[in-house]
């Protein structure tokens, strides 16, 4: 009797798998979501928020009945901010796990490890990570949902300008982030009119930087200045900009957006200024304001979850993942080519980066109100009117 | 059967090339491909690195950086410069060979562990070269390299790859298997036995360590500079202190002095962790036991263990 039962089994069981790409036997199959992230390794504190996010979220939609009447499924794998691992993973994932739909790659280099693959399988993938070339010039299946360090830059001009403040000093840390954002800053300056007279730069592991600053502070001139900078290196600069008894405004990057640089800086940060995700002051935003339902509900779900403070990088995720639902709904099918189709043709979509309208010239879709300009008062964040 | 494998020469060379021939029965997809592709890469290495710490017994923590050097120095004298990828694949070898005769000459006169300490600084040096000079190298976020192309004939696909990647792990098996057998081969076997009777011997050991660690290097750089045109994209976390920590791994994994050994221990370390994405959360906590555990009990590496205690039984 076992042993019939067991034929049985394997008989129905070959059966299922042939005709796996019937119809009827699709509705059944869950929505498979494929990620690779850097959970572990040098860059876990992009990877791990953001695989916690897709765990909880892909667990919430499927409470709520899942998508197009189907489950969803994560596939998710760790690529330790390795862009080799990444590319193994990811030919995992097109190839082995057969995903409709990737979100995914922590850091750009793993991003731009994959987006060959990507682009020959014809999959529709959502990257995580910030630099420009991700989605300039344009590619046919990637698109991203973080801001760009570029955005920043001219979110900071913008603000300078309603300040009328048109000559700045401009200092920067040595890694990829601090780099990458000097570079775009000095591009776009000019076309908000603004005149960098002075660029210094400081080493990753450097204590003290009032040597540069001294430098900036002897520099005729300068309105305000401008540290491009992410980790430790900012939070220096703001303390040391207060000892050398530097006056002007100054601005920081989006890259110290959190509550830890405000504790490290002290009072010295008291009136420094940075763009920053609405995330940051979800709940200090007034009613009226569109984002608000978005950035509290998840803030507040991902706080009770895993009992610690919410970060862009997770809401980075988040926007991913409700990106592609949104195109599979829209599009009222997992068909990869038409996935892509809705994505590129998402307009007014709410996300915890700000509202995003694709468009075939755009696969990011944010604009500069994704970025709000904070400001430090009282040892806390307050909006900018 | 391992026993044969592990020693007779020829027989072991003619198993590998039945495996590399015959696996293509195994892999039904891309993603299979890329994972043999991978090992083959990290064999050539392992092979290379297994020269120098099995037969020459010193320990390089910086192969990496001959990586790392091949496959950037391919990069961007492809990319920038517009050399031929065949060129800049000799070129940027011995350029990896050039540096490891100058590290190496000075430092291997001294007996100990100085080359350990003086390959580590080297790597170092090399991966933080690559990621800030970024007008070149891309910096952190990496580079992308153009496919290779030689004679009008481009590679491309992980299918053609693969019997690149098979054919020139055979080569550098084939490569290593004579060096041993040669007289300079048995000159690193005496010296790793005892200097002082090699040196009675006749046998000038600064010159035979400098050559198994040119060599080790060229290994590593023509590994590299593979990586770099099959993978069509580079990023210096493969020039990283952690990947040569990896790759000295696989090969006490494998078993000293074996070259079989190097090949297996880059086979398991790569596909193992493959595997063990199964567990989650648990993937790294089970990888370790498996190292510890292997460690423990075959101290010697697993083909040399195996191989003996099979000789054992047949006695």
């Amino acid at each position: 009797m076992s042993t019939f039962t067991l034929k049985h089994f394997t008989r129905a069981a070959l059966a299922a798998s042939l005709a796996f790409g019937a119809a009827a036997a699709m509705a059944q199959a869950p929505i498979k979501i494929g990620a690779f992230l850097s959970v572990t390794g040098p860059a876990a504190f992009l990877g791990d928020p953001e695989q916690k996010t897709l765990e909880l979220y892909v667990e919430r939609i499927n409470a709520a009945g899942g998508v197009l009447g189907r489950k969803l499924q994560l596939v998710s794998y760790d690529s330790g901010g390795d862009a080799e691992k990444a590319r193994t993973f990811a030919k995992r994932l097109i190839e082995q796990d057969a995903v409709d739909a990737i979100v995914g790659g922590s850091t750009t280099g793993e991003t731009m490890a994959v987006v060959p693959l990507v682009e020959q399988a014809g999959v529709p993938f959502v990257s995580l990570a910030g630099a420009v070339v991700i989605i300039e010039p344009v590619k046919k299946w990637v698109f991203k949902t973080p801001h760009t360090d570029r955005m920043a830059c001219e979110k900071i001009f913008v603000d300078m300008q309603a300040r009328k403040i048109s000559k700045i000093a401009l200092i920067s840390g040595s890694g990829g982030f601090d780099k990458s954002m000097r570079g775009q800053c000095l591009k776009v300056a000019p076309n908000y009119k603004i005149e960098v007279l002075a660029d210094e730069t400081y080493g990753g592991g450097d204590t003290d930087m009032t040597a540069q600053l001294t430098k900036i502070k002897n520099t005729a001139g300068v309105q305000a200045v401008l540290n491009a900078g992410f980790g430790q290196g900012p939070a220096i600069v703001t303390k040391n900009f207060r000892q050398i008894g530097l006056t002007v405004p100054l601005y920081q990057s989006h890259g110290v957006a959190s509550k830890e640089f405000i504790k490290l800086a002290g009072p010295a940060a008291e009136g420094v200024r940075l763009p920053a995700a609405a995330l940051l002051v979800a709940e200090t935003l007034p009613d009226a304001d569109p984002q608000k339902k978005v950035v509290v509900g998840y803030k507040r779900a991902y706080e009770e979850r895993f009992k610690q403070d919410v970060s862009t990088f997770g809401g980075h995720a988040y926007d991913g993942l409700m990106l592609v639902v949104e195109a599979m709904k829209r599009a009222g099918t997992t068909d990869k080519a038409k996935v892509r189709d809705a994505l590129e043709g998402i307009k007014g979509f709410m996300g915890t980066a700000g509202v995003v309208n694709m468009s075939p010239a755009d696969h990011m879709g944010l604009d500069l109100t994704a970025f709000r300009m904070l400001e430090v008062k009282n040892g806390d964040w307050a909006l900018v009117k | 059967m391992l026993a044969r494998l592990a020693r007779a020469r020829t027989g072991g060379l003619a198993a590998l090339v039945a495996v590399v021939a015959l696996l293509p029965l195994a892999l039904t997809n891309n993603y299979h491909y890329e994972v043999a592709i991978v090992v083959g890469l990290n064999a050539i290495v392992c092979v290379g690195l297994n020269l120098l710490i099995g037969y020459a017994g010193q320990i390089s923590l910086g192969h990496a950086g001959f990586y790392g050097l091949g496959a950037y120095g391919s990069a961007i004298l492809t990319v920038r410069y517009g050399w031929p990828p065949a060129a800049a694949l000799v070129a940027s070898t011995a350029g990896a060979a050039a540096l490891a005769y100058l590290v190496g000459r000075p430092i291997l006169k001294l007996r100990g562990h100085y080359l350990a300490m003086a390959t580590l600084g080297m790597g170092i040096i090399i991966s933080i070269v690559i990621a800030t000079e970024d007008r070149v190298t891309g910096g952190p976020d990496g580079m992308a390299v153009a496919p290779f192309a030689v004679l009008g004939f481009t590679l491309a696909g992980e299918r053609v790859w693969y019997w690149v990647i098979g054919a020139a792990l055979a080569l550098a098996v084939w490569l290593s298997l004579n060096l041993i057998d040669s007289p300079a081969g048995r000159a690193l076997r005496a010296l790793h036995g005892s200097e002082v009777a090699a040196q009675v011997a006749g046998v000038d050991p600064a010159r035979y360590k400098v050559l198994a660690f040119v060599i080790s290097a060229v290994f590593a750089a023509v590994a590299g500079s593979l990586t770099a045109y099959y993978a069509g994209f580079i990023t210096p976390a493969k020039a990283s202190f952690l990947h040569s920590i990896e790759l000295v791994t696989m090969v006490v994994l494998g078993g000293l002095a074996s070259t079989f050994g190097a090949v297996i221990g880059a086979a398991v370390l790569t596909t193992l962790p493959q595997v063990l994405t199964l567990l989650k959360d648990y993937e790294m906590m089970v990888f370790g036991a498996v190292l510890m555990l292997c460690m423990i009990y075959l101290p010697r590496g697993l083909v040399p263990t195996i191989a003996d205690a099979l000789a054992r039984r047949r006695r």
